[in-house]
């Protein structure tokens, strides 16, 4: 298998006379976090739409896990869509069920699980995106912000897709709220390395989460790469994400996260070292 | 995806080691738990478990590996592995910390705890409702003391949409109601040779019954569940509490021109109803009956007195006020999504309905007691 997960091929994309996308190109790696960001009508939200088979491009070729994805079958369409997950921004958790009955809904409906396993696997997904058991009994409506993002996490999360779309996981959250979305995400991709792909504008999640970032302008991707390597590019719409003050603090931030976590490597290292090397003995 | 598919297999290589290969994923593991079974393990003391056949793994199959290895830690056997990858290994560990999860499932209610509550909410409701009332009274009686802030132009545009626009669909329903009627008496009528009777069988029942309780069936779906759907958008979009800390009185605004437009519109509709309604009998008693317009009409004038046709006006302004008050209380209740604007504005129409034909009923016993 190739190590692109998605390859976007000069998509455009138009409505009416307003074109939205022109010959737009944007890979994906397998296993990585990659941010698509942008201003309010650069097209983001269509080109994650396009993505997950709910708006066609008129031209150009997106191939997910290396399938053109406009080509294919109803039931191979089908056994992609059992490979990703997606979070929408504003959960798309169904209002008539549980919290629960959501979470275990693509198990019940694609997999012959046994009920109590299926409850056992949704209770595991509900504590893993943070959310206490009791919020698991209760309908979308009872929920707070905060609360719907990580149940509409937990249910994306249902099939273990190897690749998972977040669309503005963090939007309307308070600061707390947001920087517990970080987390989630993190540890999510350190328990079994899905590709993430995600829509947001949330500084403080480019710095700490991603790994490469897609800057969207002018119908196509502007800029691409790691933070690191964007704050010098000097387009004026890249530039937004870096000047100002609540780029600069966000910056900031990560760099001085970035030295406390040298700083904890360091301090471990020498820790282990005094304690004689125990990791060894297993 | 054909990786995928690979079943889950677990074989006892030897009588100590069991090995694991193939995708143990969600679509693959649902007969694991047998081919467990089949193995020998529980009087051993030590199992290795030999993960180096293993493709995929995913948290669904780590779950059920973790439960399969408690079970057999619970009988005393030690639990070794060997020949993991890290990936996998992460996630076995990452699954066995929350193996004991304590699944939540909801409280099953006993039959009469689920009376005792459906009981009290409709106890809840009927109180809620007569408050609802309450206030709207108040603040009528509050705002009949300002004529200036009496808001006309809501009430005129309330009694074109509910009034006016529906004029159309009432006309053809009440004509195509009185062909129905007169249809159907014709066929009785004719046997006894009382062709003529047919005037008294469309315009009472067309005057008192049919005119008035169509046309507020038909508003009640088309208006009441257009109000109720308004103000329970406004509810969801914090418009309503964004009235009150304006300093408006949401009843003054949303409810009272309602209410007084649809108490104009709906006797007038009603009017045009019974016009439509004895129309379409008139037809119909020429068509089967033999009875010309001149006959028809002058029994018609003899016969059917004032009374009649004043009933039937009274019942419409008295379903006016059940269909409005119903639909904005209706709106006003709805909490939290839209999901609750569509059951409520559903609600609204069920309800109204239900009390107008109760209304109905009570009506005609009491009349029938008058003599009218």
């Amino acid at each position: 298998m190739s190590d692109n997960v998605i390859e976007m091929i000069k998509v455009g994309t138009r409505f009416g006379s307003h074109v939205v996308h022109e010959n737009l190109d944007l890979t994906v790696k397998r296993g990585e976090i990659l941010a698509i960001v942008g201003g309010s009508g650069s097209g983001k939200s269509t080109l994650l739409r396009e993505l997950i088979l709910l708006h066609r491009p008129d031209a150009g070729m997106i191939n997910i896990f290396g399938q053109d994805i406009h080509a294919l079958s109803e039931d191979e369409a089908t056994e992609l869509k059992l490979r990703w997950g997606v979070m929408f921004q504003h959960g798309g958790l169904f209002g008539t069920l549980t919290v629960n009955e959501n979470i275990g809904l693509p198990l019940r409906e694609h997999t012959n699980l046994s009920e109590r396993l299926i409850d056992e696997i949704a209770a595991w997904k509900l504590s893993l995106s943070g959310l206490e058991p009791s919020a698991g009994l209760q309908y979308p409506s009872e929920l707070s912000g905060g609360m719907i993002k990580r149940a509409a996490l937990a249910r994306a999360l249902a099939l273990d897709p190897e690749l998972l779309f977040l669309d503005e996981p963090t939007a309307g959250l308070d600061p707390a709220g947001s920087s517990g979305i970080d987390e989630l995400v993190k540890t999510l991709h350190d328990l079994y390395q899905p590709t993430i792909v995600m829509i947001t504008h949330d500084l403080d999640l480019l710095w700490q989460v991603t790994d490469r970032v897609a800057v969207l302008g002018e119908k196509k991707v502007l800029a691409l790469g790691s933070m690191e390597e964007l704050s010098t590019h000097d387009h004026p719409i890249v530039r937004q994400y870096f000047d100002g003050p609540r780029g600069r603090a966000a910056q900031d931030q990560a760099q001085r996260r970035v030295e406390k976590q040298v700083q904890q490597q360091a301090q471990q290292h020498q820790n282990e070292e005094t304690k004689g090397q125990p990791w060894k003995q297993k | 995806m054909a990786l995928q598919k690979t079943s889950a297999v677990v074989t006892q290589s030897a009588p100590d080691t069991i090995l694991l290969s193939g995708g143990w994923t969600a679509h693959t593991v649902n007969h694991v738990e047998k081919q467990f079974k089949a193995l020998n393990l529980s009087s051993l003391k030590q199992c290795v478990v030999d993960g180096s056949g293993l493709e995929l793994l995913d948290t669904v199959g780590a779950w059920v590996l973790q439960r399969q290895f408690q079970h057999l830690q619970r009988k005393g056997v030690h639990i070794v592995f060997q020949h993991w990858s890290p990936r996998f290994q992460r996630l076995m560990s990452a699954v066995g910390k929350q193996i004991d999860i304590n699944v939540l499932y909801p409280e099953k209610r006993s039959l009469l705890e689920k009376v005792g509550l459906g009981g009290e909410a409709v106890w809840q409701e009927a109180f809620a409702l007569f408050s609802f009332v309450g206030e709207a009274a108040l603040v009528l009686v509050k705002s009949i003391r300002y004529p200036k802030r009496w808001r006309w132009r809501p009430i005129f545009h309330n009694i074109q949409k509910s009034g006016f626009d529906a004029l159309p669909l009432v006309g053809l329903t009440s004509f195509l109601l009185g062909i129905v009627v007169a249809y159907q008496g014709a066929d009785q009528l004719k046997l006894y040779s009382a062709n003529i009777f047919v005037v008294d069988l469309i315009g009472f029942s067309m005057l008192r019954e049919f005119a008035p309780l169509i046309t507020a069936i038909l508003i009640a779906g088309r208006s009441g569940s257009a109000y109720a759907a308004q103000l329970g958008t406004m509810v969801v979009t914090d418009e309503i509490e964004a009235l009150q800390t304006i300093g408006v009185e949401p009843m003054e605004v949303l409810v009272w021109p309602k209410i007084l437009a649809l108490a104009i519109a709906l006797p007038l509709l009603t009017v045009f109803a019974d016009i439509a309604g004895v129309g379409g009998g008139m037809i119909m008693a020429r068509l089967q009956l033999d009875i010309g317009w001149h006959e028809f009409l002058d029994r018609f004038g003899k016969i059917i007195g004032l009374t009649a046709f004043l009933i039937g006006i009274g019942k419409a302004i008295v379903f006016a006020f059940v269909i409005a008050i119903i639909g904005c209380f209706q709106g006003f209740r709805t909490r939290g999504n839209a999901d609750s604007v569509g059951r409520q504005t559903t609600r609204s129409v069920v309800q109204s309905i239900f009390i107008m034909i109760v209304a109905d009923a009570i009506f005609s016993v009491a009349f029938s007691m008058l003599g009218l």
